[in-house]
């Protein structure tokens, strides 16, 4: 008789494996290239839009809520940071933790957004974002938060430093995303995300993994948000509430093909590289080029690319 | 100053009413949501732009040529893509991607083609002066504005409910499966409210210029979701709820702007986000919706 127990529990090691071998090497070669490549910032971007793309794989992947308004966490990140650093004059660590801490709290806050679903939840969300930003960037709270007229962190500028917490971050989203892949606890939002109401009849807790996906979602997003306020040290709110955040985000994940690890690094690699190839120089025929991306994946091929090979039974990491 | 800001409300709750009208004609009849809704309002007010600083022609006949011009676009835009996106998995939630990366390719076209900078119409073009309404001066420009958004939502209102057309459209937002069953051409319908849809977004943004100001390539977003706002108020696939989103809507906004006025861009979202939370199924809805 064959042992399938000990079959399966190969065959999910070995997965386990080559997902983390995969997700090693991806912050491995973002360290060395450091060391290569003269252009940091294109390289800290980078960085942050795999990290992004992949707190948003945790929650549209996994639950199937698509937030529209993800840059909200990102930019409530940025914002705990800085305020925590102008006001208090605390180290960078302690800023990131303010934006981690930020992040989480508006997350808590907008919990209740869970309740709808579908295209609600992502203009809801949207609007959330939104809302932030008409706060944040109110002249009249010039005195907190200074405003439109953004802010300067000179003080704790580290450009070193910072890359490399970023390379952390990136590190803990993979983690996140090779762990929910690989568990118990992946496996039950999955079943959530495909029938909610079978999935609570069988004893999962609908609600409570939800709540655990969206807040660590939030989470990767407000550490971004923060190491990319402590990278650039000079930003105004526009930028730090832009919607191409989310935007561009959404887009990597879909190109590559949610719920996978290697989805989203493909969409970012190959539509960020492109975008540095072309579109910084021209950003409209960028902009044009990406709208009519979106619009062809979503008519020919709207679970990714990676579905060319899942949709012939091929699993893909 | 209470009376003058609710006067102003209602006046620019027409106007909102009919920003809204299409984009929930839209949503009950093909349950998709239109996120390029407020870039095809931007591409009606760049129309009426052209129109005014190439031939001279006024608004009302820029109205008249946007409404023949969107609903010629309309109709292939829908045989194009809609049929294809109604048939996938999950059509509302990819309908917002899809229409998103559209209003996109909108934006970067109208940037590339025209520059980003900001168009107005003069608004002299409706009328001199101001007109007193029970003790509130207001432009004459949006009085003109609101009447002519009063007289679109009428006429939707009689292509509902007076028409053979209209019947049919209704019968289809009540049950898709059903109308089809009927033997309703579930396409043609759709088809019809779609070129409708993008008439009365280009018609609303033939008089955006002189409710919002000026025109901008990239003022989409912030038309939708107050388009959003104003039509999950009313009632998200109820057209004639969206009028009571509208003056809602108008009202709260110059009540903010009259007492509150920093904060008052806060409003959309947080109306939107409140009444999705509170009653999501909208001021006059049924619980039907599953939201």
């Amino acid at each position: 008789m064959r042992d399938t127990a000990r079959e399966a529990g190969a065959r999910h090691r070995r997965r386990v494996l080559l997902d983390g071998a995969i997700a090693a090497a991806v912050v491995i070669v973002m360290g060395v290239l450091r060391g290569v490549w003269s252009n940091e910032l294109m390289l800290f971007n980078f960085i942050a839009f795999l990290a992004l793309s992949q707190g948003l794989n945790i929650i549209y992947g996994f639950t199937g809520y698509l937030p529209f308004g993800y840059v909200g966490f990102y930019g409530a990140g940025a914002y705990g940071f800085s305020l925590v650093v102008m006001h208090l004059h605390a180290s960078a660590m302690v800023g990131m933790a303010a934006a981690a801490g930020a992040a989480l709290v508006l997350a808590v806050i907008l919990l209740p957004l869970l309740r709808l679903s579908g295209a609600y939840f992502a203009i809801a969300s949207m609007a959330a974002a939104q809302a932030v930003y008409e706060i944040v960037a109110n002249p009249d709270l010039e005195a907190v938060t200074k405003g439109p007229y953004g802010v300067s962190l000179s003080e704790v500028f580290a450009p070193a430093f910072s890359y490399y917490v970023a390379l952390g971050i990136l590190a803990l989203a993979l983690a996140l995303v090779v762990w929910l892949r690989n568990s118990r606890f992946g496996m039950a939002l999955q079943a959530i995300r495909d029938d909610p109401v079978s999935a609570a009849m069988a004893g999962v807790s609908v609600v409570k993994g939800r709540t655990v996906a969206w807040i660590l979602s939030a989470l990767i997003a407000g550490l971004v948000g923060g190491v990319f306020a402590w990278h650039i040290s000079v930003f105004y709110p526009d930028t730090a509430f832009d919607l191409s955040v989310s935007i561009f985000s959404t887009v990597f994940l879909l190109f590559g093909g949610a719920t996978t690890l290697t989805g989203p690094l493909l969409g970012v690699f190959l539509l960020y590289g492109f975008y540095n190839v072309i579109g910084i120089a021209v950003p409209q025929y960028f902009q044009l080029a990406y709208g009519a991306l979106i619009v062809l994946l979503v008519l020919f091929l709207p679970n990714g690319l990676v579905s060319l090979l899942t949709n012939r039974g091929i699993r893909v990491p | 100053m209470l009376t003058g800001a609710i006067v102003a409300g209602v006046v620019f709750g027409l106007y909102f009413t009919l920003v809204g009208l299409g984009l929930n004609l839209v949503f009950g009849v093909m349950r998709i949501v239109n996120l390029a809704h407020g870039d095809f309002l931007m591409l009606g007010g760049i129309t009426a732009w052209a129109m005014f600083s190439g031939f001279g022609f006024g608004p009302l006949v820029s109205a008249g040529l946007v409404i023949l011009l969107f609903m010629a676009a309309g109709l292939p835009l829908y045989y194009l893509v809609i049929p294809r996106l109604l048939r996938s998995r999950d059509s509302e939630m990819l309908s917002l991607i899809l229409f998103f990366g559209l209003s996109q390719m909108i934006e970067a076209v109208t940037t590339i083609s025209i520059g980003a900078t900001e168009r107005s119409l003069p608004p002299r073009l409706l009328g001199v002066g101001p007109m007193v309404i029970l003790g509130t001066r207001l432009p004459k420009a949006w009085i003109f504005s609101a009447a002519a958004s009063a007289v679109a939502v009428l006429l939707v209102y009689l292509y509902l409910y007076r028409t053979r057309l209209g019947t049919l459209t209704r019968a289809v937002m009540v049950s898709r499966d059903e109308a089809l069953a009927t033997g309703i051409d579930l396409n043609f319908v759709s088809a019809m409210a779609f070129g409708i849809s993008l008439a009365l977004a280009g018609v609303a943004g033939v008089f955006a210029p002189f409710i919002l100001g000026s025109i901008t390539p990239n003022m989409g977003v912030a038309i939708n979701i107050t388009a959003f706002a104003v039509i999950v108020v009313g009632t998200l696939g109820n057209p004639l709820g969206t009028l009571l989103g509208g003056i809602i809507y108008g009202v709260s906004l110059m009540l903010m702007q009259t007492f509150l006025s920093s904060w008052a861009n806060l409003l959309p979202n947080l109306l939107l986000i409140a009444v999705l939370l509170v009653r999501p199924e909208g001021l006059l809805g049924r619980k039907t919706r599953r939201a």
